[in-house]
């Protein structure tokens, strides 16, 4: 046995409302730089639907994951190591931008400056690719709360592959939100597809990373990712993808998706896995054993030769205990009611889903029975097909018992609760009837509906003897000093923030480099002097931000 | 043959020590003050159509040509000889596969320029660099089938005995400007913007050829590491 630490993520989907206040927050923290505009480590999917990327789920197109060769070994869909390193010249499996969309801004001078006309001036899209006037015809969220359904839907992989002929009847059965960030998988296939060996996995707590200094941009990762969480900064000509906001939590700060999460939906912890038995898991030969495959990895804290374990590996005392406390432990491996999010790809994805009862319910209490009885749930669970089978293909390869017993927990939960808050005594039968005690449901219903911060968000910070380093900003930061980063622009010779002074995303929340970002956005002329809002900090007063006053002189 | 002029030593004796220097001081520079600009800057992204032709047409050609140049100008007249290829064969051999491997590297290249001029996106990516570099590779690979189909294949210059010669003296540290002074003024043009090339070459996005990524044959799938810098990751990955 080889225990490793794993920072995991569990989302309640029952709670999304579609806000996306996670995409926005994050994009405002992480990818609000030139060469990152179509750039969302964290995005919100309306389901059904096609998903960002565009079809990313369409695996017989984009290759992403593992699969079983024909002894029964793990191999890379998109092909071996020689394969690889023979596209290496042209990937010929790699979305395009259109497979994402063309980034835009407005331009809102016009708005100002227009003459005196009989007809109200507009904010003409400009393509921040171009420079030039675009229409504007897919974006991050173009399908989102099933808009332009009835033309884009039957693009829908998963709907394609469930085969029900009530296609055309979706909209009055079931719609859900689907938040996604990178997996930080434990079997990653973007991490076995870099040539370079500047994608790793962090020992210490899991996180899959990009060395930005060690990418040398063969792309290999964005079709290795069977998510398509992996995206291509096309400026610096680097891989970028979701870090788990590792820089806060190794203070112990929950991430920016989940600290901002207005549902307060989102669960971060520890869990303890047994990294050897990794590959032998991902290479189970029924895809759908894969979730139960999975789950046997992830080792009970509590377990006194597991805790042994953890000691000999040198995982310090607080996140052991950090571990026992996890809610992430118990959401996946106690009550079991989170899956994992396309386990086929045999990636062994660790952020998880409880998945939604309220499509269910909202059938139900259409028809105008009561939505919080047992039996009425129950019923409806069985019957309901669609909305299950939808969410087997999403969760457990299509098993949809899994699903079936996940849901019913859920509606226990519901039913078991509503006797309580109407002063009624909890019926036990309810929670035996899904295997589970009354305290056990109370217990869960505190975690999952009054989800405190403390109990949602475990997370030990990091021990570290380069405490120098990880001062957010270290004191040696050759970004602090004159003609640092940015100062050569997007047209400085080798490319973008090519040179010692070059950023890393991190760097970006110091506010000179965020300043200067804001005023990078020089592509193709979008006006000397013009500030592109989306890139903007909301701090200072960039040039070209404000008109300057009489004198002459500029406000800034 | 005419004699030597100083001239001559600055070109083919004082220059090439000149741009090998920068060659070589220049990638030493480069990385170590510029690990995240080393990178291939690829465009794809923007553009994938005539990418997947050009690019790999490209690519595959100067992997050839670069072959080809390490069979003509390393290995001396003598061993081929010895090992028993005639001349003529060598000579049929060379210009057929050259010309091959050098129509298709130029046809690449061209094709890639035109498909970043005539595409918006791709020329608000390019830098200065870019277009400097786009430029030599285009002169000195036309030069190049230039120069190979005006002297071998409608004549038979033996560069072999001049060029070659010239070549391995470089490296032996004992350059005779002489053996250069009477070849064909196309050779010595492409041999000269050539050098000029491998002197830039440390400042544009063709360092990526020196991370080409062989290293992952033999590296196991997944990669571990250690956060704390000082603490060498300790698991393999498989």
């Amino acid at each position: 046995m080889r225990i490793m630490a794993q920072m995991s993520m569990v989302m309640n989907l029952d709670k999304c409302i579609g806000c996306h206040t996670c995409s926005v927050t994050c994009k405002q923290a992480w990818t609000n730089r030139s060469g990152t505009e179509y750039v969302w480590f964290n995005n919100v999917e309306t389901r059904p639907g096609q998903g960002y990327p565009r079809r990313y789920e369409d695996q017989e197109k984009w290759k992403g994951g593992w699969v079983l060769d024909r002894k029964g070994r793990l191999k890379l869909k998109a092909g071996g190591k020689f394969r690889k390193l023979a596209q290496i010249f042209s990937n010929p499996i790699m979305p395009s931008i259109e497979d994402y969309y063309e980034p835009w801004t407005y331009d809102y001078s016009n708005l100002l400056d227009a003459p005196a006309q009989e007809h109200i001036p507009v904010a003409k899209p400009k393509s921040l690719l171009t420079g030039e006037d675009m229409s504007i015809e897919w974006s991050a969220n173009w399908d989102d709360d099933l808009g332009g359904s009835t033309e884009h839907l039957h693009e829908d992989p998963i709907l394609e592959r469930i085969q029900t002929e009530v296609k055309a009847e979706f909209e009055k059965t079931f719609m859900f939100y689907l938040p996604r960030i990178c997996e930080h998988c434990l079997n990653p296939s973007c991490v076995a597809s870099c040539p370079s060996g500047a994608m790793y996995k962090r020992e210490e707590d899991g996180i899959v990373l990009v060395d930005q200094d060690q990418c040398r941009g063969w792309r290999m990762c964005i079709s290795g990712c069977p998510y398509k969480k992996v995206y291509f900064n096309h400026r610096t000509g680097k891989a970028e993808k979701c870090h788990f906001c590792y820089p806060r939590m190794e203070q112990g700060i929950p991430t920016v998706c989940s600290e901002t999460c207005v549902g307060r939906l989102r669960y971060l912890g520890l869990v303890f896995y047994d990294a050897d038995r990794v590959t032998e898991a991902a290479s189970t030969p029924n895809e759908k054993d894969l979730y139960e495959a999975q789950r046997s990895l992830i080792l009970d804290p509590n377990d006194p030769a597991v805790v042994q374990a953890a000691r000999e590996a040198d995982i310090p005392e607080d996140w052991i205990l950090a571990a026992q406390r996890s809610p992430i432990y118990r959401l996946i491996n106690e009550w079991k009611v989170a899956l994992p999010l396309h386990p086929e790809y045999r990636t062994m994805p660790m952020v998880w889903y409880i998945p939604p009862l309220s499509p269910v319910v909202d059938e139900v209490a259409k028809t105008g029975e009561d939505a919080e009885d047992q039996r009425n749930l129950f019923a409806a669970i069985e019957q309901l097909r669609i909305p299950m089978d939808y969410l087997a293909e999403l969760f457990t390869a299509g098993d949809v018992s899994v699903v079936d017993g996940v849901l019913r927990k859920l509606a226990a939960m519901r039913s078991y609760m509503r006797d309580i808050s109407m002063g009624r005594e909890g019926q036990e039968e309810i929670a035996a009837s899904v295997g589970m005690t009354g305290q056990e449901i109370r217990e869960m219903y505190r975690l999952l509906a009054i989800a405190k911060y403390e109990e949602r968000y475990v997370i030990p910070p990091a021990h570290y003897s380069d405490a120098h380093s990880l001062e957010g900003i270290s004191t040696d930061c050759s970004l602090n000093t004159d003609g640092g980063p940015g100062m050569g622009g997007p047209s400085s010779i080798f490319g973008e923030d090519s040179g010692a002074d070059g950023l890393t995303p991190v760097g970006v929340e110091n506010f000179n480099i965020l300043k200067n970002r804001a005023q990078m956005d020089r592509v193709p002329p979008v006006e000397p002097g013009r500030i592109n809002l989306l890139n903007w900090d909301g701090k200072g007063t960039p040039d070209g931000l404000f008109p300057s006053d009489s004198s002459g002189t500029d406000r800034s | 043959m005419r004699d030597v002029t100083i001239l001559d030593t600055l070109l083919w004796v004082v220059f090439p020590y000149v741009c090998m220097a920068f060659f070589v001081l220049g990638h030493i520079w480069r990385y170590r003050y510029d690990q995240f600009g080393w990178t291939t800057r690829s465009s794809q992204m923007y553009e994938d159509r005539i990418l997947r032709w050009a690019s790999p047409m490209f690519h595959f050609g100067i992997l050839f040509v670069a072959i080809g140049h390490f069979g003509g100008l390393v290995i001396p007249k003598s061993w081929t000889q010895a090992i028993g290829i005639s001349d003529h064969v060598y000579h049929l051999l060379a210009i057929t596969l050259g010309t091959v491997a050098g129509v298709c590297t130029l046809v690449g290249l061209l094709l890639l320029i035109w498909r970043r001029r005539s595409n918006k996106r791709l020329m608000g990516a390019t830098t200065l660099m870019d277009k400097f570099m786009f430029l030599m590779l285009a002169v000195v690979a036309g030069l190049g089938v230039w120069a190979t189909i005006a002297n071998n294949v409608f004549g038979s210059y033996d560069y072999r005995s001049t060029i070659s010669v010239w070549f391995r003296q470089i490296w032996t540290l004992r350059p005779d400007a002489a053996m250069m002074v009477d070849v064909p003024l196309t050779f010595q043009l492409h041999a000269l913007v050539a050098i000029t090339l491998f002197a830039v070459w440390p400042f544009t996005r063709l360092v990526h050829v020196f991370s080409v990524p062989v290293g992952y044959l033999g590296r196991p799938y997944i990669v571990y590491r250690s956060r704390d810098d000082k603490r060498v990751a300790s698991k393999a990955g498989w």
